[in-house]
């Protein structure tokens, strides 16, 4: 526990340049055939298969893991150069995106070797959508608290109960989920929940939808029945999910989509503003990008000290806290800043549009992948006050 | 993770910079422990520490460490000296040393000797001009020169009717008022009224008030990082050591929140400020790319300082509101170090105007750049 705080000098080599030409370039013919429309957020699906497995065709999902598993061998750097890409086109790519952050890495750890084998070239080729069963109806935060419960049988397990807020599970092929294998103990709250595998195509699983009030469907509730889960499919040790929660958490909170997810909304403001803004304008819109630009340096940073082994705990929360609340007022500040245009500007009618939706988008950007509250909550943990 | 994933592998390429300037900032570090402990610095009196800090920071040649042997300097590189800087600003260092710092550095790229003894720089803020006349003399007014009026030596930019020129001039020969900053330190009206020059020169391309501005802004972003992180660990101390309502006040989540706002405020200070001293020891020019890294640590930094210090306050309740407790040591300075070079408004204003001119389509071309 230590209050010292550390962000590394963190240079992206030589290997992502050309790496982001390429990407560049990929994303403007996909656009320019038709695939999605940059400018036009929550148009169109944010899963579509057929991109998805372009790009692993690219080579662009599993780039860190070994060849062996289809992987690609290649450092964290390079993969967050490729993330930040597509977050800035606002590309589609919800179909593998958790199955490429955190469920690979999860399987790559802890999956038996057929499992690997059968399930990792598969999610870099773009095949495969993974969902992440955690919350459920009475815990979301408190993910210690899951009840959906495992119970062992012959060669397996009956889960039973429910999980929700289940981000694209209707598409999924697959579940990471934590069910209750024991009851938590007197001295460990965090005992008796287990990893899981689950097949989404296996019988005694219903999805069904919740919509957001943005209109779209991402979330699901999904309700076990006796669904079976054989042996092999436990990740890790029985009882001990708690011990699992490692560094795999400092890439998922510090990446660039913790503050480049309405990232539109920045480059519609530029041109709204004009090249020539007045100085209140050019004022605000100065400081939006001398703090996008202090959140990026801070990311790339933890990502670099990650790929150099090092566990950037609470520098990572601390993206992601600073980046969402910065994205979350991004539609605010940019409604200030373009309060005083004139009514003809041109691109009036779709900087209206975005910030309608990148405002009923940014209640839950705080939320998800760990709300505020639980990000201060380590932070303050990191700097010994727990 | 990232070990096992890659174990039985070549190490990957990172490019780690800065880490083999420990030296230099330990030496500093050691000096300031002894020399300028804020809490003895803070109950003295009288400005008896003075002599022997700059006594051993200048024998140990931190202040001219940005200027080349041959001109009278101990010629470390601008790594090194920032980490002296990000070392000042822990101990929240009351003198011209980066002052120095940077008059010797300005002095340096015009190919200029530096003097013993401290020096401060002008201009020190925007829209101040000073001229150097057909005659060879100077004339204008610069305001907030920090520490003028302990300086020996002020070394400016000024404009001839051409260009820019590097200009060496003895303090005693300007006008200097009697002003401060909050924290006390000297923040002067420097009225220069045909100041004759002792030295002068050309400055070479590329250096102009706008550079001597961006540079000292990262100076100060250093400092401010610094100082941040000095703030941030006295307030944890006391969180665990005051209690309140039977238990350390570190205990209650209303000022966990507080303090983990503040430790966020610190890591973006320290990383953008970082980043931007990084990236002026790597390029030689002010391009698109330094400008971003330089205005944005000054932006970042100066509303790190804003909220941290007022954070930090918060924390510490009364007793951080009287003269005996060191922390108004930190956050004065903070507050009073967001006024020179420019302030935050002032560059996020160029900052704006300079994105709105080469607009939305190089926009994050120029933020990916690095």
């Amino acid at each position: 526990m230590s209050t010292s705080l550390q962000f590394d000098q963190i240079r992206l080599p030589p290997e992502c340049e050309s790496l982001r030409r390429d990407v560049r370039a990929f994303l403007a013919e996909e656009i320019a055939n038709g695939t999605f429309d940059p400018h036009r957020p929550g148009h169109g699906d944010s899963h579509d298969r057929a991109f998805s497995k372009r790009i692993g065709a690219r080579g662009w999902i599993g780039m860190t893991w070994p060849k062996k598993y289809g992987g690609h061998e290649r450092s964290f750097l390079e993969r967050y150069v490729v993330t930040e890409e597509f977050r800035v086109a606002n590309a589609p790519v919800r179909l593998h995106f958790v199955a490429d952050r955190q469920s690979g890495p999860i399987l790559l750890k802890y999956a038996p070797e057929h499992i690997k084998v059968d399930i990792l070239p598969r999610i870099c080729r773009g095949e495969l959508c993974f969902v992440i069963g955690m919350s459920e109806p009475g815990s979301g935060s408190d993910l210690f608290a899951a009840k959906a419960k495992a119970t062992k049988v012959d060669k397996g397990w009956r889960i039973n109960g429910s999980k929700i807020w289940t981000s694209n599970a209707h598409v999924a092929d697959y579940m990471l989920g934590l069910f209750r294998t024991s009851p938590a103990t007197k001295d460990n709250r965090r005992h008796g929940l287990t990893q899981f595998l689950v097949d989404m195509k296996t019988p005694g699983i219903t999805v069904n939808p919740i919509y957001q009030m943005t209109g779209q469907h991402d979330f699901n509730e999904v309700v076990f029945d006796d669904a079976f889960v054989p042996d092999d499919h436990v990740m890790g040790e029985v009882d001990s999910a708690w011990k699992q929660a490692t560094s795999e958490l400092a890439y998922e909170r510090s990446g660039p989509e913790r503050f480049l997810e309405t990232f539109y909304v920045m480059l519609e403001l530029i041109r709204a503003l004009g090249p020539e803004p007045d100085i209140h304008s050019a004022e605000g819109l100065g400081r939006l990008v001398a703090q996008l630009h202090a959140l990026r340096r801070m990311s790339v940073s933890v990502a670099g000290m990650l790929q150099a082994g090092k566990e950037p705990m609470v520098e990572g929360a601390i993206v992601k806290d600073l980046g969402t609340i910065w994205e979350q007022k991004l539609p605010q500040r940019a409604r200030e800043l373009t309060a005083f245009l004139a009514p003809e500007i041109g691109n009036r009618a779709t900087l209206e549009e975005q910030l309608v939706f990148a405002t009923t988008v940014a209640p839950k950007l705080t939320i998800q992948g760990g709300t505020t509250e639980i990000m201060r909550g380590i932070i303050a943990r990191g700097l010994g006050l727990r | 993770m990232a070990a096992s994933q890659t174990a039985g592998r070549e190490p990957p390429k990172v490019a780690i910079v800065g880490e083999s300037d420990h030296i230099v900032a330990e030496t500093a570090a050691r000096i300031l422990a002894e020399f300028a402990d804020p809490q003895t610095i803070n109950r003295a009196k009288d400005g008896a520490w003075r002599g022997p800090l700059w006594r051993a920071v200048s024998d140990a040649g931190l202040p001219l460490a940005w200027v080349p042997e041959q001109l009278g300097g101990s010629g470390a590189s601008l790594a090194d000296g920032f980490a002296v800087l990000g070392a000042a600003g822990r101990f929240a260092v009351a003198m011209p040393l980066a002052e120095t710092l940077l008059a010797g550095w300005l002095l340096a790229r015009a190919g200029l000797a530096s003097p013993n003894g401290a020096m401060t720089v002008a201009p020190a803020r925007p829209f101040n001009r000073i001229t150097l006349g057909n005659d060879g003399t100077l004339s204008g007014r610069a305001l907030g020169v920090p520490f003028a009026s302990d300086a020996t030596h002020i070394a400016v930019i000024a404009e001839d009717a051409t260009d820019a020129a590097v200009v060496l001039v003895a303090a005693k020969d300007c006008g200097i008022d009697k002003g401060h900053t909050p924290a006390g330190d000297a923040s002067n009206v420097v009225v220069f009224d045909r100041v004759k020059p002792l030295r002068h020169a050309r400055a070479p391309a590329g250096l102009d008030g706008a550079a001597l501005m961006l540079m000292g802004s990262v100076i100060r972003s250093v400092q401010t990082a610094g100082a941040l992180e000095a703030i941030l660990s006295l307030s944890v101390a006391y969180a665990n050591e005051r209690i309140a309502f039977e238990r350390p006040i570190g205990k209650f989540q209303a000022v966990q929140q507080n303090l983990a706002r503040l430790a966020g405020e610190v890591a973006a200070a320290l990383a953008v400020s970082g980043s931007a001293a990084d990236a002026l020891a790597q390029e030689s020019a002010f391009d698109d790319a330094v400008f971003l890294e330089a205005t944005s640590a000054k932006i970042r930094c100066a509303e790190a300082a804003t909220e941290g210090a007022g954070i930090a306050h918060q924390v510490f309740g009364a007793i951080g509101f009287t003269d005996e407790h060191v922390l108004h040591r930190f956050t004065l300075r903070l507050l009073a170090w967001r006024d020179d070079f420019g302030n935050e408004s002032y560059w996020a204003a160029e900052l704006g105007r300079r994105v709105a001119r080469q607009g939305a389509d190089e926009f994050w071309p120029l933020v990916a750049s690095r």
